[in-house]
C-alpha cells in the first residue's frame, strides 16, 4: 500500500482523552500534493485526527497516543523531533478564523518573526506573497496597517491562510475552514484550495458533503473514532465499497 | 402588602442608604481634606524642607520620599507580580498542588496586616539581606547596607502589593482567547513566544490594573515603611537606595502622634494629606492614561 507518494502515513494511531478512547487504530497513507478530506459525523474523531498531525493535541491535559506518524518517513512522536519545527512544516488553519488582535500586517508577519526573519524588506516580501497566494493582496494592500479584526468574516480566513503560508508549510491542515462563512467567502476558499495543492498537501476537516466532493482528490470516512473507508473521492461518492459510507455521503443518517 | 412586594421596596430603599452612607462618608472625608489642606498649599510649601520642629516650612522632602518608594516598589512588584501570574497561569497545571499553594499563599499575603510586613521588611531585609550585602560590597566594618532605606522599604512594600498585582494579571492572563495561543503555535512559536507575543501584550490592560491597584494601595500605607526606611526628619534629599527617606503618610503619622506642638502642626498635617491624595491620584491616572493607550494599540 504505502508507496514514495505517500507523505503523512499512519500505523495503528489510537488516541485516547483520559480513559476515553476516541481514536481505534487508524491507518491510512495521505498522498502529497493533493487534497484529503476527512468527512463524518461530528464527534466521529476526525478533527482529532488532524490535531495529532501537528500534534496540537500535545496542549491537551491527559491526552495520549499509541502508534505511530510518520510525515516525510520520520516518526513525528520520537524522542528527537522537535514539535516547534514539526508546527512550522504542518501548518493549521482553524474552524473559527483566528487572527490575533493586530495590524493585517503583523498578523501574516508573525510567524516569520518567530521563526527568526528579521530583515524588513524580506518580513514585507513575504507578507505581500502570502496574502497574494491567499488571494486577499487587492482587497487589503490599502489597509496593511488596520486592525485584522476589522475584515470580514471571509477574510479573516482567508487571512489566516495567508498567515499559515507566510511559514513556508510543506502541508496544510484545516479545520472546517469555510463552516462559519456564506456561500461567497466559501467558494473563495474552495477556488483557493484548489490554488494551493499545486504546491501544498492540503488535508480538510469538512461537513458539507458537496464540499469534500468539490475540493478533495481522497476522502476519508470516520465513524465512532474508526476510519471506516479512504479512496478516490470519485470512487467514495459513487461507488464506496462500504455500505455505511453510502448511508452516511446519502444523507441516511448523522 | 405581600412579602414580595414589600421585598420589592424594602431592596432598592436599603441598598440605596448603603450607597448613601458610602459618598456620605467619602465626601466628608475629601471636603474636610480639601477645604482645610487648599490654604497650606504654596510654592513654598511644596518646594521646600520641613523647618522649626515641622511647625513651618515644607513638605519637599517627603513628596519625593513618597515619589520614589512608590515608583520603585512598582518596579519591582508589577514586573514580579506579572511573571508570577504567568507561571501560576502557563506553567502550571490547573489542579496541580503547587497551584493551590501558592494561591493559598497570595491569598494569606493579602490578609496580613501592614505592620507584620513592616516587621519582615525589618527581619528579612535589614537585618539578614543587609548585613550580607554589606559583607560582600562594603568596606571591612562599615555598614551600607543593614540598615533601613529607601531600598528597604520599597521591596517591604513590593511585597506588600504583591497579591493585588498577581489576581489582577492572573484573571487578564486567563481572559486572553485560546484559540489565539493555537495560532501562535500552529505556526511554530514556542511556548515563550507566544506568552511574549500574544499573551502578554493581550493582558497589558491587566498588568497595568495591578500597577493601579498596587499604588493605590502602597502609596498611602505607613506602616510598612516605619521600621525599613522611613525618617522622621532628614536635613538632605535621599540620594541612594541606601538612604533613609522622608515619606508623606509618615509625616502625617509623626505630626499628630510625636511633635510636642500637634495643634502647630495640624494646617500642615491637613495640606500634607492633601498632597498624598493628589500624588496617588497621578500616579493612578498615570497608569490608567497609558492603558488607555496601550489597549488603543492593541486593539489598533
Amino acid at each position: 500500500m504505502e508507496t514514495e507518494r505517500h507523505q503523512i502515513v499512519t500505523r495503528n494511531l489510537d488516541f485516547f482523552y483520559g480513559d476515553a478512547k476516541v481514536l481505534h487504530a487508524i491507518n491510512m497513507n495521505i498522498e502529497a500534493l493533493r487534497v484529503t478530506a476527512f468527512i463524518g459525523p461530528s464527534g466521529c474523531g476526525k478533527t482529532t485526527f488532524l490535531r495529532c498531525l501537528n500534534r496540537m493535541n500535545d496542549l491537551i491535559k491527559g491526552a495520549r497516543h499509541a502508534g505511530d506518524i510518520h510525515i516525510d518517513g520520520k516518526n513525528i512522536f520520537d524522542r528527537d523531533v522537535d514539535v516547534v519545527s514539526l508546527r512550522k512544516r504542518v501548518g493549521m488553519v482553524f474552524q473559527k478564523s483566528n487572527p490575533f488582535p493586530k495590524s493585517v500586517f503583523d498578523n501574516v508577519a508573525y510567524g516569520p518573526r518567530v521563526n527568526g526573519v528579521t530583515g524588513s524588506r524580506d518580513v514585507e516580501r513575504i507578507v505581500e506573497r502570502s496574502l497574494n497566494q491567499a488571494a486577499l493582496w487587492d482587497e487589503v494592500k490599502d489597509r496593511l496597517h488596520d486592525s485584522a479584526l476589522g475584515l470580514s468574516g471571509g477574510q479573516q480566513q482567508r487571512l489566516c491562510i495567508a498567515r499559515t503560508l507566510a511559514v513556508d508549510p510543506e502541508i496544510i491542515l484545516m479545520d472546517e475552514p469555510a463552516s462559519a462563512l456564506d456561500p461567497i467567502s466559501t467558494a473563495k476558499i474552495e477556488d483557493l484550495i484548489a490554488e494551493l495543492k499545486q504546491k501544498y498537501t492540503i488535508i480538510i476537516v469538512t461537513h458539507n458533503m458537496q464540499q469534500a466532493a468539490r475540493v478533495s482528490d481522497y476522502t476519508a470516512f470516520f465513524l465512532l473514532g474508526e476510519l471506516i473507508e479512504m479512496d478516490e473521492t470519485q470512487k467514495m461518492f459513487t461507488n464506496p465499497s462500504k455500505k455505511t459510507t453510502e448511508d452516511y455521503i446519502t444523507g441516511r443518517f448523522g | 402588602m405581600t412579602k414580595k412586594r414589600f421585598l420589592d421596596i424594602a431592596v432598592p430603599a436599603v441598598t440605596g442608604l448603603c450607597v448613601l452612607f458610602v459618598i456620605v462618608a467619602i465626601g466628608a472625608i475629601m471636603i474636610n481634606i480639601i477645604v482645610n489642606g487648599w490654604s497650606q498649599i504654596s510654592l513654598k510649601f511644596l518646594t521646600s524642607a520641613p523647618e522649626e520642629g515641622m511647625t513651618a516650612g515644607g513638605i519637599f522632602p517627603a513628596i519625593m520620599g513618597t515619589f520614589y518608594r512608590t515608583i520603585i516598589m512598582s518596579l519591582v512588584g508589577v514586573p514580579v507580580g506579572t511573571l508570577t501570574a504567568i507561571f501560576l497561569c502557563e506553567y502550571v497545571s490547573a489542579n496541580s498542588p503547587l497551584l493551590r499553594m501558592v494561591r493559598f499563599a497570595v491569598n494569606t499575603l493579602a490578609g496580613i496586616p501592614s505592620i507584620v510586613f513592616g516587621l519582615f521588611g525589618l527581619g528579612f531585609f535589614v537585618q539578614f539581606v543587609g548585613p550580607g550585602m554589606d559583607s560582600i560590597f562594603s568596606a571591612e566594618g562599615q555598614i551600607q547596607w543593614a540598615q533601613p532605606n529607601i531600598l528597604w522599604a520599597s521591596l517591604t512594600m513590593a511585597v506588600l502589593t504583591l497579591p493585588v498585582v498577581i489576581v489582577s494579571v492572573e484573571e487578564s492572563i486567563r481572559t486572553v482567547p485560546h484559540d489565539i495561543r493555537e495560532a501562535s503555535l500552529a505556526l511554530g512559536a514556542t511556548r515563550w513566544q507566544t506568552i511574549w507575543r500574544v499573551v502578554v501584550p493581550n493582558s497589558i490592560t491587566g498588568i497595568l490594573t495591578g500597577a493601579v491597584l498596587a499604588v493605590s494601595r502602597g502609596a498611602g500605607e505607613v506602616a510598612p515603611i516605619l521600621f525599613t526606611g522611613a525618617a522622621y526628619f532628614l536635613p538632605n534629599l535621599t540620594h541612594s537606595l541606601s538612604d533613609q527617606f522622608m515619606d508623606l503618610g509618615y509625616h502625617v503619622y509623626i505630626m499628630s502622634t510625636q511633635s510636642p506642638d500637634v495643634d502647630a502642626t495640624r494646617g500642615i498635617q491637613y495640606g500634607t494629606t492633601l498632597v498624598l491624595l493628589c500624588l496617588t491620584f497621578t500616579l493612578n491616572a498615570a497608569a490608567i492614561i497609558l492603558r488607555y493607550r496601550m489597549r488603543k494599540r492593541v486593539n489598533a
